[in-house]
């Protein structure tokens, strides 16, 4: 089971911040890690990340969790600065990546989907006068968080009955099947979603 | 009670092959608290769950609920029938227990603390209090159904219908299952294969091959159906 970007309970100072000012705080300081340009720099913006999620009372192996999905891209990426570039570079680049996921995931981890939905549905408000429903934009993305999981484990379980029936590792075995599983299920969730009222 | 009226109702699926018919003149009243929909698989019985609650519309012929036409007036009819699928996992919409419960409830236009109030006493009524904040995904399969059906009873529909809410459920689960079904003020229109949970209704319908064959006490249903199948 993933625990990517997952909610978890809580009643630290960083848990009880509104979400809109997390948010806000999580873009300001997208914007200015291009300040960040040292290697002690880096370190310093890694611990000061770190400490925040000790404030949040966010255990390490979760912390962990967040950093591994990224780790495919981010492994690459430094040997490619390191071969074009040099190893500050590289450190730069990688290092202030992984801050920024770890910051946008202490952010997704300390605050309910439903906070973040209600932000977003208060900041697409204008866009209502060209015709879009900004509850429908947030409930776009509780689905689109609610589904992190769930696509998660389709593929484990196509995985597993691969396994089980000793097919072999085929890209296409295995995508197939987990692409057929994830439409049958938004079918069967856009009729829970009229089922629970969403047409209304 | 509400009052259902299923009135020269057929209903075809369209395909690429073309229109296969999913159920066959159907005329029944349901007014009973508790009623029954047995059948074997592809008999049409989830079809006609379906139809209660206008999420498809009849091809031929009219279903209402308490007067309202599912067919004009679906969005009213959903508010007063409630839905329980058999896979939680599709009709849990949000990521964690409390904010699912809370989903159900925007259409009701209650304010927060209303919200806060029907959600902290389905929380309870179902024992998910310990779980209020979990990811909706790790709970067991047991507390999963229990969610769904905690998200479709806090909005406090008049008709329930459950489309084999059992069918992922071990012994226990569907013990508990029958008795919260059991101690429901609501009007129950369940389809299923379990026959211990329909054994106390007071009706039964079962379904073959896209017809209702015969209607019922279930007692009399569950022998008329093995004679069909087995």
């Amino acid at each position: 089971m993933t625990t990517i970007g997952l909610y978890v309970p809580g009643r630290s100072v960083i848990h009880r911040l509104p979400a809109g000012w997390k948010l806000a705080l999580l873009v300001i300081t997208a914007a200015a890690s291009a300040l960040v340009r040292t290697p002690v720099a880096v370190a310093a913006s890694l611990l000061a990340v770190l400490l925040l999620f000790a404030v949040a009372r966010v255990g390490w192996r979760t912390v962990l969790a967040q950093v591994r999905p990224v780790l495919w891209f981010a492994v690459p990426l430094f040997a490619f600065h390191l071969v074009v570039s040099d190893w500050r570079r590289a450190v730069q680049v990688v290092g202030v990546l992984l801050a920024l996921v770890l910051l946008a995931a202490l952010v997704s981890l300390t605050t309910k989907v439903s906070d973040l939905c209600d932000v977003v549905v208060r900041a697409a408000g204008p866009l209502r006068r060209v015709g879009l429903e900004p509850e429908r934009l947030g409930l776009l993305v509780a689905l689109g968080i609610r589904a992190v999981p769930v696509m998660v484990t389709i593929a484990h379980e196509v995985r597993d009955a691969q396994r089980a029936r000793g097919a072999s590792a085929s890209p296409a075995a295995y995508v197939l099947p987990i692409v057929l599983r994830a439409l049958r299920h938004a079918d069967r969730q856009a009729e829970a979603l009229v089922a629970r009222g969403l047409d209304d | 009670m509400p009052v259902i009226d299923v009135s020269g109702v057929s209903h075809d699926y369209r395909l690429n092959t073309g229109a296969h018919p999913a159920l066959r003149d159907l005329d029944v009243r349901l007014t009973e608290s508790r009623v029954a929909v047995l059948g074997a698989n592809g008999s049409g019985k989830s079809t006609f769950a379906r139809l209660l609650n206008g999420l498809i519309v009849p091809t031929t012929g009219h279903v209402t609920v308490d007067g309202l036409d599912t067919a004009k007036d679906g969005k009213e009819v959903r508010r007063r029938v409630g839905f329980c699928f058999t896979d939680p996992d599709a009709q849990i919409l949000m990521p964690t227990v409390e904010e699912d419960l809370a989903f159900g409830l925007r259409r009701h236009k209650l304010d927060k603390g209303q919200v806060a109030e029907r959600v902290e006493a389905a929380l309870v009524r179902f024992g998910l209090v310990d779980h209020r904040d979990h990811p909706a995904h790790l709970l067991s399969g047991g507390q999963k159904q229990l969610l769904a059906l905690a998200a479709v009873l806090v909005t406090e529909p008049a008709v329930l219908v459950m489309d084999e809410p059992a069918t992922l459920l071990d012994l226990a689960n569907t013990e508990r299952m029958r008795l919260l079904v059991e101690a429901l003020d609501q009007q129950v229109i369940l389809v299923t294969h379990h026959f211990d949970l329909v054994a106390s209704f007071e009706r039964a319908l079962v379904f073959h091959e896209t017809r209702l064959v015969f209607d019922g006490p279930p007692a009399d249903a569950v022998e008329a159906y093995r004679r069909l199948v087995l």
